[in-house]
C-alpha cells in the first residue's frame, strides 16, 4: 500500500564546470522506495556531483531518510562522489538537520544555489 | 470544536496507512487552532509512531489492527497509538550520524527519536493485557512561547 516514488534523472552543470547528475524525486519516500533509490543513484554514471531533487516529494518517513543515509555511506566508502540536496520543505530540514544528515551532505533551498555551492 | 472530543481511526497492519492516520491528526490540529509548523511536526512523529506499530507491535500481521485515538483537552492534543505488541524492553540510543557513516550502527532506527524531538511528551506504556501504546502530546501554549 505504500505509494510509489517516481525518479527522473537529468544533467545540469554546477559553478565550478563539473557535470552533475540531478535525481528528480517525485511522490512517497519510504521502505518501499530504498530499491529504485538506489538503483538509480548507482546508475548516475561516473559524475562525481550527485543533486537530489525533493521539490516534487509530498511524504518521507525515517526509512526514506535511512535510503539517503545510506547513500552517504557509499559515498563515504568510495570516496569519489558529493552528495547535495535542494527542494526540502522547511519542515523536512529542520528534521534532516535533527537526523545529522546535514553533516554529510550540503543542503540547498533550490537548485540553482545547490549549483552554485557545488 | 468541543473540548474533550475524541477520534479514532483503525489502520491495518500495513506500512502505506500511516498516511491515514497522519491526515486525521492534522485535520484535528487545525481545527484546534495549531500552527502549520507544529502540524507538520506532529504528522511525521504520528507517522512514525504507527509505523512502529505496525512493523514492530503488530509486526505486519493482517489480523491485528493499529488504533489510532486522538482527544483534545483544554489546550493539548493527545494521540494514543495502540497495537497488540508487547511494548518496548528499553528506549533506543539516540541515532549518531557518525557512527552511521562509519557503519558502525544501523542506517534505520530513527523513529522513536523523531517522535520523542518533535512533540511535547512521548510515554510508551504496556497494557492493557496483550497490547502496548506510545501517547503523544502536543500543546496550543507552545504556540505563543
Amino acid at each position: 500500500m505504500q505509494a510509489a516514488t517516481k525518479i527522473a534523472r537529468r544533467d545540469a552543470t554546477a559553478a565550478s564546470g563539473d557535470p552533475v547528475a540531478i535525481l528528480e524525486l517525485k511522490g512517497d519516500i519510504s521502505s518501499a522506495s530504498k530499491e529504485g533509490m538506489l538503483q538509480a543513484y548507482h546508475a548516475a554514471g561516473p559524475v562525481k556531483k550527485v543533486l537530489l531533487d525533493f521539490s516534487g516529494v509530498d511524504y518521507i518517513n525515517s526509512s526514506g531518510i535511512a535510503i539517503i543515509i545510506q547513500m552517504l555511506i557509499e559515498e563515504r566508502k568510495a570516496g569519489h562522489r558529493t552528495i547535495g540536496i535542494f527542494g526540502l520543505t522547511p519542515h523536512f530540514k529542520k528534521v534532516f538537520t535533527m537526523v545529522g544528515v546535514a553533516k554529510y551532505a550540503t543542503i540547498s533551498p533550490d537548485e540553482a544555489s545547490a549549483l552554485a555551492e557545488m | 470544536m468541543k473540548n474533550g472530543s475524541s477520534v479514532e481511526v483503525r489502520l491495518p497492519s500495513e506500512l502505506g496507512f500511516e498516511k491515514i492516520a497522519m491526515s486525521t491528526a492534522a485535520g484535528m490540529a487545525s481545527l484546534m487552532g495549531f500552527s502549520e509548523d507544529r502540524i507538520e511536526d506532529l504528522k511525521t512523529a504520528v507517522a512514525e509512531a504507527c509505523i512502529n506499530a505496525i512493523e514492530h507491535g503488530n509486526k505486519f500481521d493482517d489480523r491485528l489492527d493499529v488504533g489510532v485515538i486522538l482527544s483534545s483537552n483544554d489546550d493539548e492534543l493527545e494521540v494514543k497509538v495502540i497495537d497488540d505488541g508487547g511494548g518496548l524492553h528499553s528506549t533506543p540510543a539516540s541515532p549518531n550520524i557518525d557512527r552511521k557513516i562509519a557503519g558502525e550502527e544501523d542506517p534505520r532506527g530513527m523513529g522513536m527519536f523523531l517522535i520523542q524531538s518533535l512533540v511535547d511528551e512521548a510515554e510508551w506504556h504496556k497494557g492493557p493485557p496483550g497490547k502496548s501504546f506510545v501517547r503523544l502530546v502536543i500543546r496550543l501554549a507552545k504556540e505563543n512561547s
